[in-house]
């Protein structure tokens, strides 16, 4: 299949355009041509998979689930769902309340709360189409790692008292679930699909841009020797900078793609990445209407020094 | 009828409450269309994904934005 999209490339840049191969722009506009329509395939595909994986796990089952199982069990299993089951950041809260209101451990919930929007499927497409399997793949398991290792590390602190009380007297309805079948399932992923792809198809196409524009263009920088292997401090620093922004996974692809371009570590470039996706300004001020302060700085501490960790780790494993 | 879209002001659910209001145009039905923000009266009704769509107090849909023809179905049968 993939030789089919190259010819498809082809055809289009020097059949259509009559472009001359070797020359530098045809060249470019042919690997641009051909990782666009890559990427965007797979997501489609992806995407598509996800959904209907998730349309098994409603968010009343999955309370139930995780309510079910216990010690670092719910935190694996928290941290599995958090990847089939993306929520809206303003989402957050009403999870949390109906996690916290059934019993579900506080260490478990946050694994949840953490690996959703850490491990994300767009960025899987991208990272996979761009850098390939071994990024993609160890992007997913560090994204896990983090939620859980934080997870287990935030349950042990006896965090409980620093939830907001009113939390714990909510009392949360129950919605009658009726069993889609898997004709509605599909019809849901088909929906859910074509508006994820039209939201992130820009960003695509920036990010495949910025990639084969800066693989020809950009010469040696500064960035290459202030945030590269040189500097010890690259990745803390990465994550400094990455925590007060916000931004999707799929916007964030286009900086790791320069980035590492210029000459930044993978490691580095994902730290900033999932701090950006994971730790951001507005998701603090939603999640400080459940969480005290105090426990709200615990949160993003130990969630930004797990980043860092698996920065290192990234850096030190891929060259 | 009462209609209640359920969200925290999230860009999905204005997109949620301009369909619905589409939809019910469409159909050529009258009925009060409200947004709750609140977040207790959010849980309270068992939503725990945004967007959620309520039809006289019963949670029809949750954690999805469903086509416009999908509203038109849903809200026709709610209906009758």
């Amino acid at each position: 299949m993939p030789d089919l999209l190259k010819l498809l490339a082809d055809l289009v840049v020097y059949r259509w355009f009559g472009l001359r191969a070797g020359a530098h722009l045809a060249d470019a506009l042919d690997f641009f041509i051909y990782d666009v329509i890559k990427i965007l395939l797979l997501l489609t595909a992806i995407i598509f998979v996800v959904s209907i994986i998730r349309s098994f796990f409603p968010p009343e089952r999955t309370r139930r689930f995780l309510g079910r199982s216990r010690g670092w069990v719910g935190n694996i299993l928290a941290a599995l769902l958090g990847i089939v089951t993306p929520f809206c950041s303003c989402s957050a809260v009403p999870l949390f309340i109906g996690f916290v209101e059934s019993g579900i451990p506080l260490g478990v919930t946050l694994s949840f709360l953490i690996s959703s929007p850490t491990v994300n499927e767009v960025a899987l497409v991208m990272l996979l189409g761009l850098f390939g399997w071994k990024v993609a793949g160890l992007y997913i398991a560090s994204g896990m790692a983090i939620a859980i290792a934080a997870g287990l590390v935030l349950g042990r602190l006896q965090l409980e008292r620093y939830v907001e009380e009113y939390v714990y007297q909510m009392k949360v309805g129950s919605t009658d679930y009726i069993q889609p079948t898997f004709r509605q399932r599909a019809n849901d992923a088909w929906v859910y699909t074509k508006e994820l792809l039209s939201k992130v198809g820009p960003w695509v196409l920036v990010g495949v841009g910025a990639g084969a524009l800066i693989h020809g263009y950009v010469p040696v920088n500064w960035l290459a020797k202030v945030a590269g292997r040189g500097n010890p401090l690259a990745v803390p620093i990465a994550v400094l900078i990455g925590v007060p922004l916000y931004s999707n996974a799929a916007g964030t692809i286009p900086i790791v793609q320069a980035l590492t371009a210029k000459g930044v570590p993978i490691g580095t470039a994902l730290a900033l990445m999932m701090a950006v996706t994971a730790l951001s300004l507005p998701e603090a001020i939603i999640l400080r209407r459940v969480m005290k302060p105090r426990l709200l700085a615990i949160y993003f501490g130990v969630v930004a020094l797990a980043i860092v960790i698996v920065g290192y780790l990234f850096n030190a494993v891929i060259h | 009828m009462e209609i209640s879209v359920l969200g925290m002001g999230c860009a999905r659910c204005n997109d949620l409450e301009k369909r619905v209001r589409d939809a019910l145009a469409e159909l050529g039905i009258a009925a009060d269309v409200k947004h709750v923000t609140d977040l207790k009266e959010i849980a309270a009704m068992g939503v725990l994904m945004t967007p959620g769509l309520a039809v006289d107090g019963r949670v029809v849909s949750q954690g999805k934005l469903p086509s416009k023809d999908e509203l038109k179905k849903l809200l026709g049968t709610c209906k009758r």
